[in-house]
């Protein structure tokens, strides 16, 4: 039974720890990023997305005859800046190359591409994994290119071009900016390799976002991955000893189009456990693209490919060479941001956030606005409450992004600034936030408008404090006999006297006051 | 037509000084070249588009603005003919293929934009190869152009429409394009003038592309000083073509004034001369070079030995740029749809495949399948790869020529015009008819062909081909200028060697051609 056949039916697969026992897992990682500039790679069409279909489209990025491609500088500018955070070499001369191969949603019929004159290459990223430990991922090159069209196929069951009855094309991403960054094969990662892949796209979008060259959003397809997976046979002692890095590399399947940290991951596992599923039935891997399915996490077969696919590269004639001028790859240098895992352990030791904290924050995408919110004026314990607190599940709750709720950084602190300064106690502060959230205005706007604030009137407290003493005997007796703790039931009852309004803390010490 | 002035049969200057003059009107003179046009297209099939309306709409703007004393461009009012290759905003333009036919393009190349800030009025599209291969325009899927010296011969190619419609006064000047000398080929085969320049010198936007390395849009005329008029016009940077020259345009039009020779070193290319060249085109070359001696010019002999691989070089990168380059006429999105037959519901790929192949004639087919062919994985390095040291070295055989000489001279093409259909059978023999012009694509260089007289042996019309280094087209113009005038010294009459032509008339295809 060839595994052609097998593809087509539900996959044998290996357990995850008994494939580690016999291979070991070798990756590669193609990612596309679509940057952010305002308009396309070779023309002036608008990037921005969601617009209505073929509304982004002119001549060139048509491919209609005549039409000529003229560099977008800012994508090369942007290309160059990655590549250096990647710790690349830049080259001094490279040119584009036509790759050339027939598809209804690619207007040229050739994608303009780079070939073996990338813009970048032999650079490396180190990556945080969970234990907190570095893993370097060596990176083979970065180059740039054009998008190609969308294709939405209609009618048939799968969604794909076979056995639609139609399909519509949308011109709008063709042309849009793209940059394609390769790594080496990533070995000696063992067992870890697919928590390797996920903290590698996870620390390359992290860069991204940092260096402000893309809306880094994979669910809008900003930035797509594709998985390559080899296993080769188990050899020496550990996935990084001198006798397994001398075994060559197995036969490898590309699972395209992994468009999410976890599908990352678990798309690299799958096909670990399939591909030693087969090498143990004593049958060979067929090179071939995978399809991921997001549903089931399985991969089923797409086409083969094999390494004579013939795209027919030549340099571009029409496009003139890129030779950025060593000053200029300098000046670049200059604006590049602080690397995202540096900026990290800085961030956590100025704003003395433990490791648990550091990664809600983490994981709550929150870092920058509590950045911009401890720069307003909050302490970092205050930003860090809102943000990763109430907001977040706020947030979480409507579906939207937390910095998308109404509630600015310069809001926090000036809440945080009022809790400070004694003006409102924690109930009020979250009764004031309500009145953020709803639009009523700044803080102290709603604090004003709502009559929120503590009373300070001692002699109000104190009425209300012997009113209480003097309805609870029992209770006031037990806090004479020196039970201390006790007095929380009674600042519970000034406190509701007061209508919340009243300071805890000064109730407690004049109940003590009072009664030892 | 002798008795009257025919406003048609003057130069392009004669035209612009009188419109300034007020002797006529844009009107008038347009409407003369459209009268001509429908009198005799039928019989040539230079134009594949006439712009009636157009061109006199135009012509109608340019006199009321004369008319109220509005400074206006020096060409303003002369009318034009343009190749259908360059995209012509709602007028169609095919370039000679059955799988453009009907489209209209939804904007003007960048050339046509030129032309109408210079308000010159667009009298029509000309004929051409299909997609710019060819040297006969045999190869048009609308028809062959027939040469106004005789209607039983090739005009050249690809540009043999633009060339034609100058040779028999359709247009007094027209856009014509040269990959391999599309443009100097018809000019020599039907007596009139054309220039390609510099590589970059003039913008490609717009222009549909054949080869992108080796397309250059140049003037055709009937002097040269209306081709260099012309190339003022269309000539200088364009931000939207990338291979573009970011510089001023040579000072062609001044150069073009120039009648001293002393002291200039011409060179005669060995390798372009002799065998394999007609004996009336050899002649008539030999007879140039004289008078360029006489006049005070030195005449050096250079050797380009690399020439001899200019033609395989040139068939390798010209196939695989344009196999290409016309990627992108599938029938997805513009252009003939031609579903495959006997298939029921067929696959994108099916209907690709069956419209190229209904769209494209043989002669483009023939192209995009070396050129995939050469740009194959296994063979790119034996093929693309070495046609490009080729190229380099070429390159370097001019700039050792240019060491030691001004200008480079050569006839244009080795044999006068031959007959419709005698190459058909034989692609290579159609292809030597450029071997003289390719070098210049090759390199980048600007080359320039005028008339030199008519081979003794058919009594059709000769050219000379002027070559000059890259960003130096001046130096080509003021050769050819100096040139011009030494011949038509010569040969006296109106000085143009279109005098010797028969008056086209209606009717007169033998049975022969037809
Ligand atoms: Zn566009």
């Amino acid at each position: 039974m060839s595994t052609q056949a097998r593809s087509a039916h539900s996959e044998d697969v290996v357990g995850y720890d008994e494939a580690l026992t016999r291979y070991d897992p070798v990756l590669g990682l193609e990612v596309h990023v679509e940057l952010n500039t305002a308009t396309k790679m070779f023309c002036g069409c608008a990037t921005g997305f969601g617009a209505d279909p073929n509304t982004q489209v002119c001549p060139v990025c048509l491919g209609l005859p005549g039409a000529l491609p003229v560099v977008n500088a800012t994508a090369v500018e942007s290309a160059i800046r990655i590549g250096l955070a990647l710790n690349c070499q830049i080259a001094d001369w490279c040119r584009f190359a036509r790759k050339n191969y027939f598809y209804p949603d690619m207007p040229k019929n050739f994608q303009t591409s780079q070939y073996d004159e990338p813009i970048a290459f032999d650079g490396y990223l180190d990556v945080d994994l969970d234990d907190g430990t570095t893993f370097r991922v060596e990176i083979e090159r970065a180059h740039m290119e054009e998008d190609t069209g969308k294709s939405t196929h209609v009618g048939g069951a799968t969604g794909r071009i076979h056995g639609a009855e139609y399909s519509l094309v949308d011109f709008n991403r063709a042309g849009i900016p793209l940059i394609e960054i390769v790594t080496k094969p990533i070995t000696g990662a063992g067992e870890r390799a697919p928590e390797v892949a996920r903290a590698y796209v996870s620390a390359l979008r992290d860069l991204l976002k940092a260096l402000a060259v893309s809306e880094v959003r994979m669910e809008q397809g900003n930035v797509r991955c594709d998985a390559n997976v080899s296993l080769r046979a188990k050899a020496g002692d550990g996935a990084t000893s001198a006798e397994q890095l001398a075994v060559p590399l197995g036969t490898r399947t590309e699972t395209k189009n992994v468009n999410s940290l976890r599908s990352v991951e678990r798309a690299a596992r799958y096909e670990i456990c399939r591909h030693a599923a087969v090498l143990d039935s004593g049958a060979s891997i067929l090179q071939e693209t995978r399809h991921w399915h997001e549903d089931t996490g399985v991969t089923t077969s797409g086409r083969p490919k094999s390494d004579a696919d013939d795209y027919r590269y030549f340099p571009e004639p029409d496009l003139v060479p890129v030779a950025p001028t060593r000053e200029r790859v300098e000046e670049l240098r200059a604006t590049l941001p602080e690397p995202p895992a540096q900026r990290r352990k800085r961030l956590q030791g100025e704003w003395g956030y433990s490791d648990l904290e550091m990664r809600d924050v983490l994981n709550a995408g929150a870092v920058e606005v509590i950045e911009e919110t401890v720069a307003a004026g909050a302490t970092p314990a205050a930003a860090r409450k809102w943000w990763t607190g109430d907001l977040a599940r706020r947030a979480n709750e409507a579906g939207t992004a937390v910095t998308d709720l109404g509630v600015t950084p310069a809001h926090i602190a000036e809440l945080d600034g009022l809790v400070r300064d004694g003006r409102l106690n924690d109930s009020m502060a979250r009764q004031v936030m309500e009145g953020v959230l709803a639009g009523e205005g700044t803080p102290m706007e709603v604090a004003d408008a709502r009559g929120l604030e503590l009373v300070q009137d001692d002699g109000a407290l104190e009425a209300a404090v012997d009113k209480v003493i003097e309805a609870n005997p029992d209770v006031a007796d037990k806090i004479r006999d020196g039970k201390v703790q006790a007095a929380g039931a009674l600042i519970g009852q000034v406190m509701k006297e007061m209508r919340g309004q009243a300071d805890a803390a000064k109730a407690r010490e004049l109940i003590l006051a009072k009664l030892t | 037509m002798t008795t009257a002035p025919d406003l048609t049969h003057l130069t392009a200057v004669q035209m612009a000084d009188g419109l300034a003059s007020g002797e006529f009107t844009s009107v008038e003179l347009t409407q003369a070249h459209l009268d001509r046009i429908t009198a005799l297209n039928p019989v040539l099939n230079a134009f594949l588009q006439v712009d009636i309306d157009g061109a006199l709409a135009t012509a109608a703007d340019v006199d009321a603005r004369r008319a109220a004393g509005e400074e206006l461009p020096r060409l303003a009012g002369v009318p034009i003919a343009v190749k259908d290759i360059a995209c012509t905003q709602g007028i169609p333009t095919t370039a000679g293929s059955r799988t453009l036919e009907g489209w209209i393009p939804p904007y003007d190349a960048t050339i046509v934009t030129r032309l109408k800030d210079a308000r010159m009025p667009i009298l029509g599209k000309t004929n051409m190869d299909e997609f710019a291969m060819g040297s006969s325009t045999e190869h048009s899927a609308f028809g062959p152009t027939r040469n106004p010296w005789n209607l039983d011969r090739i005009p050249g190619g690809s540009g043999g429409g633009s060339s034609a419609a100058v040779a028999a006064f359709l247009a007094p000047l027209a856009i014509g394009s040269d990959t391999g000398g599309s443009i100097r080929q018809p000019g020599a085969v039907t007596g009139t003038v054309g220039a390609k320049p510099t590589y970059g010198g003039v913008s490609r936007y717009g222009v549909i592309a054949l080869a992108s390395s080796l397309d250059q849009i140049g003037p055709c005329a009937r002097t040269v000083t209306d081709a260099a008029l012309l190339h003022e016009v269309i000539g200088g940077h364009d931000p939207m073509d990338s291979t573009s020259i970011d510089a001023p345009v040579p000072p062609v039009v001044e150069a073009s004034a120039n009648r001293d020779l002393t002291g200039l070193r011409i060179g005669i290319v060995t390798e372009l001369t002799g065998e394999g060249y007609q004996d009336g085109v050899q002649a008539r070359f030999d007879e140039s070079v004289q008078l360029l001696r006489d006049a005070g010019a030195e005449i050096v002999e250079v050797s380009c030995p690399h020439f001899r691989y200019a033609m395989a070089a040139y068939y390798l990168i010209l196939p695989s740029e344009a196999s290409s380059n016309l990627a992108r006429y599938d029938a997805m999105r513009y252009g003939l749809r031609v579903a495959p037959e006997g298939v029921e519901s067929p696959s994108a790929e099916q209907v690709m495949a069956s419209s190229r192949d209904a769209g494209f004639g043989d002669e483009v087919k023939r192209r995009i399948i070396l050129g995939t062919y050469a740009l194959s994985s296994g063979y790119y390095d034996a093929y693309y790869g070495q046609a490009q040291k080729v190229r380099t070295l070429i390159a370097r055989d001019f700039e050792a020529a240019f060491e030691q000489a001004d200008v480079l001279i050569s006839p244009t093409a080795p044999t006068t015009a031959f007959k419709i259909g005698d190459k058909l059978e034989d692609p290579m023999a159609m292809y030597l008819n450029d071997i003289a012009t390719i070098p210049a694509n090759l390199a980048g260089i600007p080359g320039l062909s005028l008339p030199s007289g008519v081979a003794d042996e058919d009594g059709l019309p000769v050219g000379i081909q002027i070559l000059a280094p890259a960003t130096q087209d001046q130096r080509m113009y003021a050769v050819g200028a100096a040139l011009e005038a030494l011949l038509a010294q010569q040969w006296g009459g109106s000085g143009s060697v279109l005098d010797r032509a028969p008056e086209v008339t209606t009717g007169a295809v033998s049975e022969e051609a037809k």
